[in-house]
């Protein structure tokens, strides 16, 4: 019998040139936090520490925004164009230096290098790109009359998509002349603190963006600031929640990109071969750390069999280790309190009488690893059913007709994204009008474009980032007040 | 589809009787044949793309690679087939089998050379009983523009001439037409002249142009008795593409699990590279699985292929470059 | 719906209470009572509040049913139940059935002049042009109905082989404060954005000045708005408004009306919609304090998107 063993293939680490200790970047430098304490960031593949940041001081989130207030007369009244010009550069920087960005991102988040590679950096350059464009067009983006900058925005990031998300998050607010303070989330905030460093390149006026590194109260210093304007989101629905009731009675905009539940739902006329990539995309893409995971896949009675037989041998060939090695599929999980409650729901599923299947596979010794869980037999009741696990694991639930299918899938109180799997179009147009979810991918899974608005239904929060629909959410209209 | 009912491998006559018990139906007509293909699982082009191009990422390193690269040589089939070949062209790409890099004797053997029918005789001649195979093209290649019996002579002068494999092309008319049954008792009628010749028959998926036709008539080839499918006669483009060998791959692996059968995966032409055929490897590897990873149920059918291979070999064994001038080739081209 | 037939035909004209149409006749008054599922039914707490006239000397007007909390509960499940049917509904069809809304409320012109008048203390000429207004907005909005669709979506042209588009959709049941000072113009200002692009909604009424939307609901009824689509609750804003902005199964709140309403907070309403994530739409100001806007002028796209979500479809193009 021969054997096929794939030899490691790591990208070099070499490319990456890591300081021990960063600062805050606050007006164009980066400067020491005044009273924040330091703490480190460490490779969630090895638990090796990689630098050590500080967790912002109200202080420092007061210097931060003020740095934002005063650059953002210079910045609103640059022309579009100009404007444009630094977005341009800021796309062109992190092309240059794509490679650097896609191998810190995978040492300190642990997400494979072929996904921060081929996914991540390219994205994030392409929002700036696309945004770029814009930013000397808005008066024919159909956003209303006189479109305008709200002022500063505060934004705060998560950890599984550190650099695309401050892509999502700082192309749109610059190319509408907004100035940012962006805190990204504490496990992950070195390509954040890079991405400073492209700002510098690229001359961005000091204090049009600033970056702030902290934990939880540091966002909340930063959305309840009464210098911040509009607030930017993505994270979970609870803190989505208390962000929401933060800026209540104030003034201050919102778009909140918050958890999901997505259902994957798979017809017995799909294209099934593709429909099982589309389902381990949907699911173990980015280890599960995805808000709009398809992480309930609803699949027909008639060939539940067929598709669970194929899933199976399919997850058997996935690869999951060293997120540096250009042939893993599933990297480590982000951090060991991420872990923790993918370990917490994944036993609650057990106790529940679903049955828990994982292909065989080894995990590295140190760093947080969670092997392709798939649990069949589940009810629309179960918890693993109804909560976001935020991790590789699949609840895998049948229906018989599309009607059922349909209220199964919006039997929650999610709505940030579906899938739909059928050769029939028809179907495929009335099963996308009845999903309550605001992406909707029939026959693909978690695809994501500049120009494409993403955000969603009901708890999984408002507003869309991407597209002209993402635009309007960093202007306001109307006569000038 | 139900992978759960394992039937026992049949011989070539048996087709017709398998094909009913398969299709459960006691006569085995085109509108039966019709259903059945029309019911296969759809393929999406952009998705099966999608999958065949993630594939192709896999980094294939050191170890593994020198694996990679013998083996690849050894599911060479190593073919001519223009209309200026001559008997000295054939014996020298023959020779070429033998011994395909002189410089170093452990390279492995290709699978087999592919000939025209009436070079049969030339390649046998020097292959001998050395192990590698003679297969010819039959059924009037490459288009199969010709009546059956011309056909089945066609077959049965390459059988007698020595050829251990015969490599028939479809009638892409008839499958384009509808008419699977032709096809199919085509298919059957050349299993049968083979005798104890493997059967390998060349779909020309580029003529069939979607993945939905690859996939019904890749079923409908395994279903008449072929031994492997074959993407392609090299005179048509595209030939060997990855998405289509990935299609062709899909369907081996779950036609074993519907009858218990092995058929192998032949993409021919447009494989030039070591790092091409890699990528076919490693598609072989994780989709139809490590039971496909020998020569027996793989091929390439490809000329260049061998050249490019030898040299990643020798850049391996030396670790410096190398270059044109230490492949030994007794095929360069005649322009 | 047998109720609707007898409580809905009403004089044409209303006469200041107490006087009638003739001296020698006793006229007929009418029990007001709240709109829900397309039923009149009085508030289940069985309570009753005085409205008066807007003026120097402000005149008993009526007793308004008083809603309360169930009474809102019962008109949030009339919304739901209503919804999808209404969405599901032509956008053309939506369209008619607001001009329909339009050419019932001419039909009735001189009895909500009349009432405009009373409830708002406006001179006839003002009532007049009031009641125009408010007609005219429901034909504004009733040509929006398959217009926005194409002005609000499109295709987004995505680097790879999918077909990618976005369109908006209703976002649910929306819950709205219809304005305390415009209670025609105002509340249908409100009310036509949130429901031409298939919302259903629950409107408080303004709460002194209920009697033009009690009328407005009446000429609902007689059109050809589904029952359930609009559900009107007369009452104690500041009472009722809690119950709706921490209802879960309301999807979007509408504070328009929370202007100069006493003992209510409109952020304290917003921070109370968190609790499922609905779409508030703020009131208008530019600090705390919220006002109200002028409803005479045109009212541009941002009511009517409030109320929307974008919904994005992939699809790969392939042979």
């Amino acid at each position: 019998m021969p054997t096929f063993e794939y030899a490691p293939a790591p990208e070099s680490r070499s490319v990456v040139d890591l300081q021990s200790s960063y600062g805050l970047f606050i007006n164009g430098e980066f400067v020491d936090s005044r009273g924040g304490t330091p703490f480190k960031t460490i490779s969630p593949a090895t638990e090796e520490v990689l630098a050590e940041v500080c967790e912002a001081s109200a202080e420092d989130v007061d210097r931060a925004v003020a740095a934002a207030r005063a650059a953002f007369g210079s910045w609103s009244s640059l022309s579009g164009a100009d404007r444009g010009k630094y977005l341009f550069r800021i796309a062109r920087i992190m092309q240059e230096r794509a490679r650097e960005f896609a191998v810190l991102e995978s040492l300190d988040n642990g997400k494979p290098i072929k996904e921060s590679r081929d996914v991540d950096v390219p994205i994030a350059a392409a929002h700036f790109f696309y945004h770029a464009g814009w930013a000397d067009k808005l008066a024919y983006a159909s956003l209303g009359q006189n479109p305008r900058p709200h002022g500063v925005v505060g934004q705060v990031i998560p950890w599984n998509f550190p650099l695309l998300m401050l892509a999502w998050k700082i192309a749109p607010a610059l190319a509408t002349g907004n100035t940012v303070v962006l805190k990204p989330a504490e496990t992950t905030p070195l390509t954040a603190l890079l991405f400073a460093q492209v700002c510098q390149q690229a001359d961005l006026p000091p204090g049009v963006v600033n970056i702030i590194t902290g934990a939880g109260p540091t966002g909340q210093a930063l959305i309840a600031h009464q210098d911040v304007d509009k607030v930017a989101f993505t994270g979970s629905t609870a803190v989505g929640k208390a962000i929401a009731r933060t800026i209540a009675g104030t003034r201050k905009k919102a778009t909140l990109e918050l958890g999901g539940k997505a259902a994957n739902i798979v017809f017995d006329d799909a294209p099934v071969d593709q429909a099982v990539e589309g389902i381990v995309n949907g699911i173990f893409f980015n280890q599960g750390h995805v808000c709009c995971a398809g992480s309930r896949l609803l699949v027909q009675e008639s060939i539940a069999q067929e598709v669970e037989d194929k899933l199976k041998a399919r997850l058997a060939t996935l690869r999951v280790g060293d997120p540096l090695d250009k042939n893993t599929d599933i990297g480590a999980i982000n951090s060991a309190e991420q872990l923790e409650r993918i370990n917490t729901l994944v036993k609650v599923g057990e106790d529940e009488g679903a049955t828990r299947w994982s292909p065989e596979c080894e995990l590295p010794a140190n760093g947080f690893w969670f092997r392709p869980t798939v649990f069949t037999g589940v009810s629309q009741t179960h918890r693993i059913a109804q909560e976001e696990i935020f991790g590789p694991v699949l609840s895998v639930l049948t229906f018989r007709t599309p009607g059922e299918a349909v209220s199964k899938a919006n039997n929650t109180p999610y709505g940030l994204s579906a899938g739909i799997w059928t050769e029939k179009g028809s179907r495929i147009l009335w099963m996308a009008d009845q999903l309550k979810a605001g992406v909707v991918w029939a026959n693909t899974f978690n695809k994501f474009d500049p120009t494409s608005p993403f955000g969603g239904y009901k708890e999984s929060g408002y507003g869309r980032e991407g597209g002209r629909h993402g635009l309007s959410a960093y202007v306001t209209t109307g006569a000038a007040t | 589809m139900s992978t759960d009912t394992a039937a026992p491998v049949t011989t070539a006559s048996d087709a017709p009787a398998r094909a009913r018990e398969v299709l459960g139906v006691s006569r085995l007509t085109n509108t039966a044949l019709t259903s059945w293909l029309h019911g296969l699982s759809g393929v999406d082009q952009v998705g099966a793309e999608a999958r065949a191009a993630s594939l192709g990422t896999r980094s294939i390193k050191t170890t593994s690679k020198a694996w990679a690269i013998d083996q690849a040589i050894s599911m060479i089939d190593l073919t001519t087939l223009e209309g200026a070949d001559t008997a000295g062209r054939v014996r020298g790409l023959a020779i070429r089998a033998l011994t395909p890099d002189p410089s170093d004797l452990s390279t492995p053997r290709p699978a087999a050379v592919c000939v025209y029918g009436d070079m049969v005789g030339h390649a046998r001649d020097v292959l001998g009983d050395s192990g590698v195979k003679v297969a010819a093209v039959a059924t009037a290649f490459p288009s199969g523009r010709a009546s059956l019996a011309v056909k089945l002579a066609d077959v049965a002068d390459a059988v007698s001439a020595g050829a251990d494999e015969i490599d028939m092309v479809i009638d892409r008319g008839a499958f384009l037409s509808g008419d699977y049954l032709s096809v199919f008792d085509q298919i059957v009628a050349v299993k049968e002249a083979c005798g104890d010749a493997r059967l390998k028959v060349i779909m020309e998926t580029g003529e069939l142009v979607t993945y939905d036709n690859v996939r019904r008539a890749s079923y409908l080839s395994m279903l008449a008795g072929g031994d492997f499918i074959k993407t392609s006669t090299g005179k048509v483009a595209p030939a060997a593409t990855l998405p289509v060998t990935l299609i062709m791959l899909q369907a081996v692996r779950d036609w074993r699990g519907l009858t218990g059968q092995q058929v192998g995966v032949k993409p021919a032409g447009g494989i030039r590279t070591s790092k091409d055929a890699i990528k076919f490897l490693v598609t072989v590897h994780e989709v139809a699985g490590e039971d496909w990873l020998t020569n027996q149920w793989f091929r390439f059918g490809a000329s260049s292929l061998l050249n490019d291979l030898i040299l990643q070999r020798q850049k391996l064994a030396t670790g410096a470059y190398s270059g044109a001038d230490y492949i030994a080739d007794d095929s360069p081209s005649l322009y | 719906m047998s109720t609707r037939t007898t409580q809905t035909r009403t004089t044409q004209t209303r006469k200041t209470p107490g006087k009638g149409t003739s001296p020698d006749r006793v006229d007929v008054r009418k029990t007001y009572k709240l709109y829900i599922g397309g039923a009149f039914p009085r508030s289940e707490s069985g309570r009753s509040y005085e409205v008066y006239t807007t003026g120097r000397s402000p005149k008993f007007l009526a007793n308004a049913a008083q809603g309360s909390r169930k009474d809102a509960r019962d008109a949030v499940v009339a919304a739901r139940k209503a919804q999808p049917g209404w969405a599901g509904a032509t956008a053309y069809n939506r369209g008619q059935v607001l001009y329909r809304v339009a050419e019932v409320m001419e039909s009735r012109r001189a009895q909500f002049v009349s009432e405009v008048r009373a409830a708002e203390g406006l001179t006839p000429t003002r009532a007049e042009a009031t009641v125009s207004a408010a007609i005219d907005r429901w034909v504004w909005y009733a040509g929006w109905s398959d217009k926005y669709a194409q002005v609000l979506g499109g295709l987004n042209p995505v680097a790879g082989p999918f077909f990618n588009i976005s369109a908006p959709e209703p976002t649910g049941v929306v819950a709205a404060l219809a304005p305390q000072s415009s209670s025609l113009l105002g509340l249908v200002s409100v009310l036509a954005p949130i429901i031409v692009s298939g919302n259903t909604s629950v409107v408080l009424a303004s709460q002194d000045r209920p009697v033009p939307a009690i009328t407005l609901a009446e000429a609902l009824a007689t059109s050809d708005v589904p029952g359930g689509v609009v559900n009107l609750i007369t009452g104690h804003t500041a009472e009722i408004a809690p119950w709706l902005a921490s209802h879960r199964d309301v999807n979007a709140i509408d504070l328009t009306g929370a202007a100069d309403v006493e003992g209510l907070t409109w952020g304290d309403l917003e921070a109370t919609a968190a609790t499922n994530l609905k779409r508030v739409l703020r009131p208008a100001g530019t600090t705390a304090t919220a006002t109200e806007p002028d409803f005479t002028t045109e009212p541009g796209l941002d009511r009517l998107e409030a109320f929307l979500e974008t919904k994005t479809v992939w699809h790969p193009k392939g042979r």
